[in-house]
């Protein structure tokens, strides 16, 4: 790398290994040892999701019974001849299990963030671009949503639509999905809304204006990349926040229905048993330990990478 | 280079007007509210510009001068519509501006355009150089492919920078050099007419030559026109046929740099002028300075009458007439070109308070050129002609902008 | 010959009818202070070397600077951004941020104390109570939610050792000094009901406050207009005359080291490349980055047109500066000594005129 400007052409520019911000911000998270263990449970977590029935030894609604009548009526522990996490009651393989549940949080991931983007960001874009009487009343309805009680909101949803078509679809997934994006897309909208009113001050936005671009390339090319970073944040650390949510509900029993098996619901099946085969309880708790670990230390990192200003403060 | 400049000499040659002025600023006035409370009821008015009326001719230089709160940026924008006028009219060419619908104001755009102050945030961090100077090609439509292109390589090699960075970031570049592709930016879409809004401020003072000789090559091969917006009153003489000095949202004087420099007509250029430090420490020793008190007021409030009488010295000196205190002094003509907005203009001319004046006799190192300097010992006056601006430059400062 | 000044009181403008060299011999005849000297000069530094430790390298920010600051005198810093004078300053006052900077070697020497040597305590004692600060911003070096008296009165208590009501007494005194009208009542006024410059008049009220020997000004006018920028400098100048205290004013504007300085250092690439006085400088200045500085100001009193000379090129890199002149790539009189061996700062002529340049010492080929 030279070590001083060298004068090329005309002007000289200072030698830079990296090109694009991008590059850059990616670089700054290699350098994160947290960040990239987050990575790797998070790429752990998503190939289990989709390649899972293919890697589970046992389809996860078979029941053993058998196996569990050799063991006197009892779940089996981990380390069993053919259930290497052991099973519950019903002889259903734990393992096979788990990972099923993990298809469920990977989609729970992924689809309620979609939702959540398809409705905040031009729900925000809209609000901080226009601005006036429609930012006004786009900013009341998202105060509405988030002054109500989310879980509530979601259980109650999930309980009057649970004997419909609706309800049904997906095993009880569809429901879900729309119920947790329903209530979670306020926070990203907000900012969004706060990245247009920044950006829309810049002057390089004033330049454009200034050139004759038109409103929706302003929008399209100049603020959304720029103000996509803290949305990709936002994405990723609230997605230990519906895995949580997912969780929560399987485990008092809104949702995902028995046979499909959310980590949520293998433990309120389990939690019966806790004392005695705790195997059933402490598995998927892990499990949904390491998914939120995953996603917030991956969060950290790229919120770091992507504006190392931050970096150290709170 | 040469097919750039070809083209803009042949659309002025296609141009049907050929009239004096370009641009023609009459009683421009740009409000802003001040909204407050949970109905964002309206509280006040911050009066930027508060009723300017002055006319850019075609081929010159105006310089707007004057500190924070006089409105000079707000104008700028305000002439190429960037901001909305909330009464009063600016015409561009014999169009009016403020009357124009969205699509024949984007073709407007086209002739003029603005160089803004902060090298860091008036380019895009995310685009590269290319697609910020191909932006306004591809927005109006003037080439594509690779003839966009080209296009593109021309205008860096225009501003001085080399064509093979077109695919670098902006923080790849110093500030001297983003505020070069802000200018070719600039003059991608060939314009007439361009406000510079403080190019220079933001830059180390070694650079600030580099640009500013960049700015007056340009102005001499494109045939441009400029509103040269700034703080530094040494720079707008510099680069400027003729300066307005503006206070608190009006022009208060106007008139050619070396008349105005030389004897101020409005007590507050006065006060300006004075307040500029020299780079001469003979100078500074001896100069007598007006040192105003007090901050400048604000504008949601102007003060009543003549704007500046808060503050004024030669109101305090005349025994606080009334008329400055409740009149607001219109431009009046000094003499040729040069107008000033004071009931006692005549008064203020004929104190010696503010002026620095040029020391022949001074030893002390500056930039201006021996040869000029001889002629002025020699009594004669100066026209700094093509020539002797050639002679003037050394040996190894020749020929690109560096 | 006396100040004219309008009867109407603090808020009427003041006409200096007196020129400032009479304005300032005046202001320190009257002062009728005898400077106490504990030292040969006021401030010696010698060899003071400043790095910066970043991911991207070394960054020699300031490197092997020597120079004094005498007692009363106001010295200039002067250079553009990125040339050290800021650090050297910071340096001074030990205020370098620790990581990623550390001063790396040098002496330094204030009043006689071997600044180096000081533990972490005495050297804040010994900032608060010799030393004063004006720094470039108000806003973020004075604390919002403290009113300005408690925070003066802060700093006087603690290194003066004052009880309150004395202590509130003299800021009320010191605030009519920096000419803030009803300084009574506005001792419990919080920050931001100050504009600009009367927030920098606070700053220099605060940087006063203990009687200093020193005041450290770093660009202290640059975020201020020009006609509040004269009143602060004019401000800051009679002060320190008439409190006798020494200035060390760092700026890239080489107008107001002209009004403001008696000795001027030019900083350039972590280097003091030339210093001397004040008039020597700008008269016959030594080395070719001072030339090309002055040569390329416009200024209010030159004829208009002409094109500027400018110095082509930008300042090198610090990471790791060339072992040689550092200007050569930008100089128009290099020549190969110059791009292989680094010239010494060293005498021209008699007096303290110092330079660095091949070119300019005796036998040199620039006459």
């Amino acid at each position: 790398m030279a070590t001083n400007t060298a004068v090329q052409g005309r002007i000289a520019v200072r030698p830079r290994r990296s090109a694009g911000l991008w590059s850059d911000a990616f670089g700054r998270l290699r350098k994160n040892r947290l960040a990239i263990l987050g990575l790797i449970l998070v790429m752990l977590l998503l190939f289990v999701g989709i390649f899972g029935p293919l890697i589970a030894p046992w389809d996860y609604r078979i029941n053993d019974l058998a196996a569990v009548a050799a063991n006197g009526n009892r779940p089996l522990p981990p380390f069993s001849p053919n259930h290497l996490l052991g099973t519950d009651t019903l002889g259903r393989d734990l393992f096979s299990r788990l990972l099923d549940g993990a298809r469920i949080s990977v989609s729970v991931a992924f689809v309620v963030q979609i939702v959540i983007l398809t409705i905040g960001v031009p729900v925000g874009a809209l609000a901080g671009w226009f601005g006036g009487r429609l930012d006004n009343f786009l900013m009341r309805l998202t105060d509405v949503i988030y002054a109500f009680p989310d879980l509530l909101f979601i259980i109650l949803l999930s309980v009057a639509f649970r004997e419909t078509f609706f309800g049904k679809a997906l095993d009880g997934l569809l429901l879900v999905f729309v119920a947790i994006g329903i209530t979670s897309w306020v926070t990203v909208a907000r900012l969004v809304r706060g990245q247009m009113l920044a950006l829309k001050e810049t002057e390089f936005v004033e330049a454009a204006r200034a050139i004759g671009v038109s409103d929706r390339r302003i929008v399209l090319r100049h603020l959304l990349p720029n103000g996509i970073g803290p949305v990709i944040v936002a994405i990723t650390l609230g997605i230990p926040g519906a895995i949580l949510s997912e969780s929560t509900l399987a485990y008092i029993g809104v949702g995902v229905q028995p046979p499909r098996a959310s980590w949520g619901s293998l433990i309120a099946e389990g939690q019966k048993y806790v004392r005695s085969e705790p195997h059933l309880v402490v598995f998927p708790a892990i499990c949904i330990a390491l998914a939120l670990i995953g996603f917030t230390f991956l969060g950290d990192g790229l919120r770091d990478a992507l504006d190392p200003k931050l970096k150290g403060k709170q | 280079m040469d097919q750039l400049t070809a083209t803009i000499g042949a659309s002025a040659a296609l141009r049907p007007h050929e009239a004096a002025n370009l641009v023609e600023v009459d009683d421009l006035k740009v409000h802003f509210p001040i909204r407050s409370g949970i109905f964002k009821t309206v509280q006040g008015t911050v009066k930027a510009v508060d009723g300017v009326t002055f006319d850019v001719r075609r081929g010159e230089t105006l310089g707007l001068v004057g500190e924070s709160g006089c409105g000079k940026s707000t104008i700028g924008r305000a002439m190429i519509r960037l901001r909305e006028p909330t009464s009063g009219t600016v015409r561009f060419d014999g169009v009016d501006l403020t009357t124009l619908k969205t699509g024949a104001l984007r073709k407007m755009r086209r002739r003029m355009q603005i160089i803004f102050q902060d090298p860091y945030g008036s380019l895009d961090p995310r685009m590269t150089v290319g697609s910020i100077v191909s932006e306004p090609i591809e927005t109006h439509h003037l080439a594509s492919g690779a003839a966009k292109k080209e296009r593109v390589a021309e205008l860096l090699g225009l501003v001085g920078l080399d064509p093979k960075y077109v695919s670098r970031y902006p923080h790849e570049f110093s500030g001297g050099q983003r505020q070069r592709i802000g200018v070719a930016r600039a003059l991608a879409v060939e314009p007439e007419f361009i406000v510079c809004d403080e190019p220079i401020s933001a830059l180390d003072v070694s650079i600030q030559a580099q640009v500013l000789n960049l700015l007056t090559d340009l102005r001499s091969r494109l045939g441009l026109t400029y509103l040269f917006v700034a703080h530094d009153l040494s720079v707008v003489k510099h680069i400027s046929d003729r300066v307005a000095v503006m206070y608190l949202g009006k022009v208060v004087e106007i008139g050619p740099p070396d008349q105005l420099y030389a004897a101020p007509g409005h007590p507050y250029s006065r006060a300006l002028l004075s307040a500029v430090p020299v780079p001469d420490p003979v100078s500074e020793r001896k100069r007598k300075r007006v040192i105003l008190k007090g901050d400048v007021p604000s504008p949601v409030n102007p003060p009543p009458g003549c704007r500046f009488h808060t503050r004024c010295w030669l109101y305090e000196r005349l025994g606080k007439p009334e008329n400055c205190r409740t009149i607001d002094p219109p431009l009046e003509v000094l003499s040729g070109e040069h107008r000033a907005a004071c009931h006692y203009a005549a008064e203020a001319l004929k104190t010696d308070v503010g002026i620095a004046h040029l020391d022949l006799s001074s030893s002390i190192r500056r930039g201006t050129p021996d040869s000029a300097l001889a002629l002025l010992k020699a009594g004669k006056a100066v026209e700094v002609t093509e020539a002797e601006k050639a002679a003037a430059a050394p040996a190894a400062d020749t020929g690109a902008a560096g | 010959m006396a100040i004219e000044e309008a009867e109407t009181g603090v808020d009427a403008p003041t006409i200096i009818e007196v020129s400032p060299e009479d304005a300032r011999r005046a202001t320190i005849e009257q002062s009728g202070r005898a400077i106490e000297r504990n030292a040969d000069k006021l401030l010696q530094v010698r060899g003071l070397s400043t790095h910066f430790f970043t991911p991207d390298g070394v960054v020699q920010a300031v490197d092997d600077v020597s120079f004094e600051v005498d007692y009363g005198e106001t010295l200039g810093l002067v250079g553009e951004s990125g040339c050290g004078k800021s650090v050297t300053a910071l340096s001074v006052a030990r205020l370098v941020p620790n990581p990623p900077g550390r001063i790396i070697a040098g002496e330094i020497l204030f009043d006689g104390i071997n600044v180096l040597k000081l533990s972490d305590d005495d050297m804040r004692k010994l900032r608060g109570k010799e030393i004063g600060f004006i720094f470039q911003d108000p806003l973020t070096s004075l604390n919002p939610t403290l009113t300005i008296g408690y925070q003066i009165a802060e700093t006087i208590r603690e290194h003066m050792g004052l009880p309150r009501k004395a202590a509130l007494e003299r800021v009320a005194e010191l605030l009519a000094k920096v000419g803030i009208p009803r300084p009574k009542d506005r001792l419990n006024d919080y920050p931001f009901h100050f504009s600009g410059g009367m927030r920098q008049r606070v700053m220099i009220a605060i940087a006063l406050a203990c009687d200093p020997k020193l005041i450290l000004a770093d660009e202290p006018t640059t975020a201020l207009d020009v006609t509040i920028q004269a009143q602060i400098l004019e401000l800051i100048q009679t002060l320190s005359d008439e409190f006798q205290t020494a200035v060390l004013m760092i700026t890239h504007d080489l107008g107001i080291a002209a009004g403001m300085c008696d000795r001027v250092n030019v900083m350039y690439a972590g280097r003091i490349v030339e210093t001397g006085t004040v008039d020597e400088m700008f008269e016959e200045p030594k080395m070719p980055y001072s030339w090309g500085l002055l040569d390329s100001l416009p200024r209010i009193d030159d004829i208009r047109g002409a094109r500027l000379r400018t110095i082509e090129g930008m300042p090198p890199l610090l990471i790791t500066p060339p072992d040689a002149c550092r200007f050569a790539a930008r100089c128009s009189y290099v020549r190969d000594v110059c791009r292989t061996d680094e010239p010494e700062l060293n005498a021209r002529g008699d007096s303290g005129h110092l330079a660095r340049c091949w070119g300019t010492e005796t036998g040199g080929w620039i006459s």
